[in-house]
């Protein structure tokens, strides 16, 4: 261990906001590539980029985040964490069905996030009280996957972040004011 | 029963062809400081490598790489994972430095118990990717063993290996400050790296509270190069922590980065990759060794090279299955094996235990960079008296960062806020994970398989290697002292953990071949010389006579250098 892998440790045990978590570490088959189609894709996209829209800096869809989530569900989970994944889908469908009366993409940018806010409120209640050996909320998973892939992403990891691939030096102790980014 | 090791078609070139004046077996930490010092004090000096060469910067194909540029943000595959269970769990490992390790169906081993062998077949071996922290063992650990009646001391003092230390920091380049520590001695050190904010504040609560030493570490990087290093090519470390990448500046040290091609510069170094040692010759006439047998990795031929000395460099279990393969009439249990104890007393660290919490406040702090260092809590345990009811001490690693935001602190989890707020750094945390010594004891071996073979028709290694009640007892004692530091020093959320992870996982296994006063118990002389065949030196990690609490590479090192000065010597007198 060092401090890099310490620090991530750390920040999936504590923080949990860094994805994935228990899903990269037990094992599986890899699953059939053509897991998800275009639509699937562009549909995510639309998602992530309600959990992590266009601001100051780009959203999550300018970073392409559908595309890294189908590479990751495809690659690195499970076939219940895939399946879990695909109800999710189609969960968020139907709830928008229920609540206007239209698919997900039909709605306006307000009603998306009125919608997600309310199925994000739902997946905390169930991630607080779930039990171990139960799953793992599909949106906790659409959420940290969609974190994860906008921060790493180009346009995440440069403006929604301070990159620094070679800083120079270390100095220990500077000042910091809320807003500022955090250095990667 | 081992293969009768003279029984092997082999492919003679001609002796005068294939003759050197020293072998090394191996070119990681401890094999490229053998080239370095015996190509530099003359020697024709061919190196053995079992996987491919790696060349400084032409074989980092991921060191700049950005974040993006890796398919899967650096995790590996279902598919991946599930072919290799073992190796996936290194430290370090992932999508950016996976080529820098081997696959477990490649190098199939046998687990009597547990034990995770991680390993990096290539020129450099792992010192491309180990851990760079190179404090110095205390005089307290090289007569611990015996002071307190847990084992056998080295046959060599703090005073032997003192000025090899400096030897060996000053061509490496090792940061640190100049603490005045008994239990973790200084060095020759370049500046070190800053403390930040909350590690400065431990600091001082960690001394007030317990009177006990939390300091920056020493780490073999380069803070402020040095006219040696300059020579060798290698720069100021620029504070990306990329290191297992392989560093495009040469910030930190590795065999690949600094002794290799310093060994080439001298024009003595024959590097010689895809040469899998299959034992090393003795000669019943001359009482010696007088050359190693090699097999192509690639055309699986058999090859014989000769030498006046070798040096047995393969890493710690490799190097005891090199020996325990050499069989000859003379030694039908391995070479310099007449006393049995090859292969036995293998030692690790223990790294079960980790601790964390949560420091308020400081949110007005922050650091410019990213460091690749972390600060030590020098042991405390065990040093002037026996203290504990366990023997040996620990090292404590630590350091404070500002995680990820913890999203239960927000008021809005989806949207603008939330991801602008995402891309600011959390509250402090502090983590701390020991390194402890662990006891050397007959009954924690490797042997040779009678059956199974690898792909180059060499026995497989059999690992015996466990926990004691010992560790158990260390781990315990840790997860309570450093939980008692952070509460102290008004840490919340405090998490602890004993994750009984298995040895090897710590890439510190250690001994095999140990060193030792009594030709009785141990393999080798005080100056790492088969006591029965003077002309072998071990001087990796299989040396290891006890493991005291330090991390141990940079002890390699400066053993490495002081046998291979001896090594020359002798030879200068008609010795060896």
């Amino acid at each position: 261990m060092d401090r890099k892998e310490a620090v991530q440790y750390i920040s999936l045990l504590l923080g949990g906001t860094l994805v994935g978590a228990n899903s990269f570490l037990s094992g599986c088959k890899t699953a059939d590539k053509q897991l998800f189609s275009k639509d699937d894709q562009a549909y995510l996209d639309e998602i992530a980029e309600t959990i992590l829209p266009e601001t100051k800096t780009p959203g999550a869809k300018a970073a392409q985040v559908g595309q890294f989530m189908i590479i990751m569900f495809t690659d690195c989970y499970n076939k219940k964490e895939q399946e879990t994944f695909r109800e999710g889908m189609k969960k968020i469908n139907d709830q928008s069905e229920a609540k206007f009366g239209k698919s997900y993409l039909g709605l306006t940018i307000e009603q998306r996030h009125e919608l997600l806010v309310q199925i994000d409120n739902e997946q905390k209640q169930y991630t607080k009280n779930k039990k171990e050996d139960e799953p793992v909320h599909y949106f906790r998973m659409m959420k940290e996957l969609a974190l994860l892939g906008y921060f790493i992403s180009k346009p995440g990891c440069t403006q929604g972040k301070r990159y620094m691939p070679v800083p120079g030096k270390y100095i220990g102790c500077v000042p910091y004011k809320k807003g500022d980014k955090a250095i990667v | 029963m081992p293969d009768d090791s003279l029984n092997v078609n082999v492919n003679t070139k001609g002796i005068r062809q294939n003759s050197f004046d020293a072998i090394v077996i191996g070119s990681g930490i401890s094999g490229g400081w053998a080239a370095k010092e015996l190509c530099e004090l003359g020697l024709k000096t061919l190196v053995l490598e079992r996987g491919r060469n790696v060349v400084h910067n032409k074989d980092y194909p991921t060191a700049n790489k950005a974040p993006w540029e890796f398919l899967h943000a650096n995790r590996m595959t279902k598919e991946f994972i599930d072919a290799n269970p073992l190796i996936t769990r290194a430290a370090g490992f992932g999508e950016d430095t996976a080529h820098f390790f081997i696959k477990d169906n490649d190098h199939p081993y046998v687990q009597e118990k547990p034990f995770n062998w991680v390993r990096g077949y290539q020129v450099g071996g792992k010192s491309l990717t180990w851990g760079r922290a190179c404090q110095r063992w205390s005089p307290f650990e090289f007569t611990a063993p015996e002071r307190y009646g847990y084992g056998i001391n080295f046959p060599i003092g703090y005073d032997d290996i003192a000025p090899w230390y400096s030897h060996a920091e000053k061509f490496i380049g090792v940061c640190g400050n100049r603490d005045g520590i008994e239990s973790m001695p200084d060095g020759e050190f370049l500046p070190p790296f800053d403390l930040n904010c909350v590690e400065q504040y431990m600091q001082k609560s960690i001394k007030e509270n317990f009177n006990r030493n939390m300091v920056q570490g020493r780490w073999a990087h380069i803070t402020q190069p040095q006219d040696i290093h300059i020579k060798q090519g290698r720069a100021r470390c620029q504070s990306r922590n990329l290191c297992m990448r392989g560093c495009p500046f040469g910030g930190y040290f590795s065999s690949v980065s600094s002794t290799i091609p310093w060994a080439q510069q001298t024009g003595n170094l024959t590097m010689r990759p895809f040469s899998v040692v299959h034992s090393v010759i003795y000669d019943e006439k001359q009482n010696k060794a007088i050359g190693v047998r090699v097999i192509d990795t690639n055309t699986k031929e058999a090859t014989e090279y000769f030498a006046r000395i070798i040096f047995v460099n393969a890493s710690a279990l490799n190097s005891s299955l090199i020996l325990l393969h050499s069989t000859s009439s003379r030694f039908p249990n391995g070479l310099g094996n007449d006393s049995g104890a090859l292969g036995k007393y293998v030692m690790f660290h223990n790294y079960r235990a980790f601790v964390s919490a949560e420091i308020e406040g400081f949110e007005d702090k922050y650091f410019f960079g990213k460091n690749p260092t972390e600060t030590i809590i020098a042991n405390y345990r065990n040093l002037h008296k026996q203290d504990t009811d366990y023997v040996g001490g620990f090292t404590t690693f630590s350091g404070a960062y500002r995680s990820s935001p913890n999203e239960e602190k927000m008021a809005e989890t989806i949207g603008g806020n939330y991801k602008d707020e995402m891309g600011e750094p959390g509250s402090w945390g502090i983590y701390m994970y020991m390194q402890g010594e662990t006891i050397a004891k007959e009954t924690n071996h490797v042997r040779l398989s009678n059956d199974r073979t690898d792909q180059w028709g060499i026995p497989q290694l059999v690992t015996s290697v466990g926990y004691d009640d010992n560790d158990d007892k260390m781990v315990k004692d840790f997860l309570e002292q450093s939980i008692a530091m952070l509460e102290k020093g008004g840490g919340k959320n405090i998490f602890q953990n004993d994750n009984h992870q298995s040895p090897g996982l710590d890439i510190h296994e250690m001994g095999g071949c140990r060193m030792g006063k009594d030709p009785k118990n141990s393999l080798l002389n005080e100056w790492n010389q088969l006591h029965q065949c003077k002309n072998v030196f071990v001087t990796d990690g299989a040396c290891m006579t006890s493991t005291g609490n330090q991390s141990p590479s940079i002890l390699y090192m400066a053993l490495t250098a002081r046998a291979a000065n001896h090594a020359v010597e002798e030879m200068k007198k008609g010795n060896l």
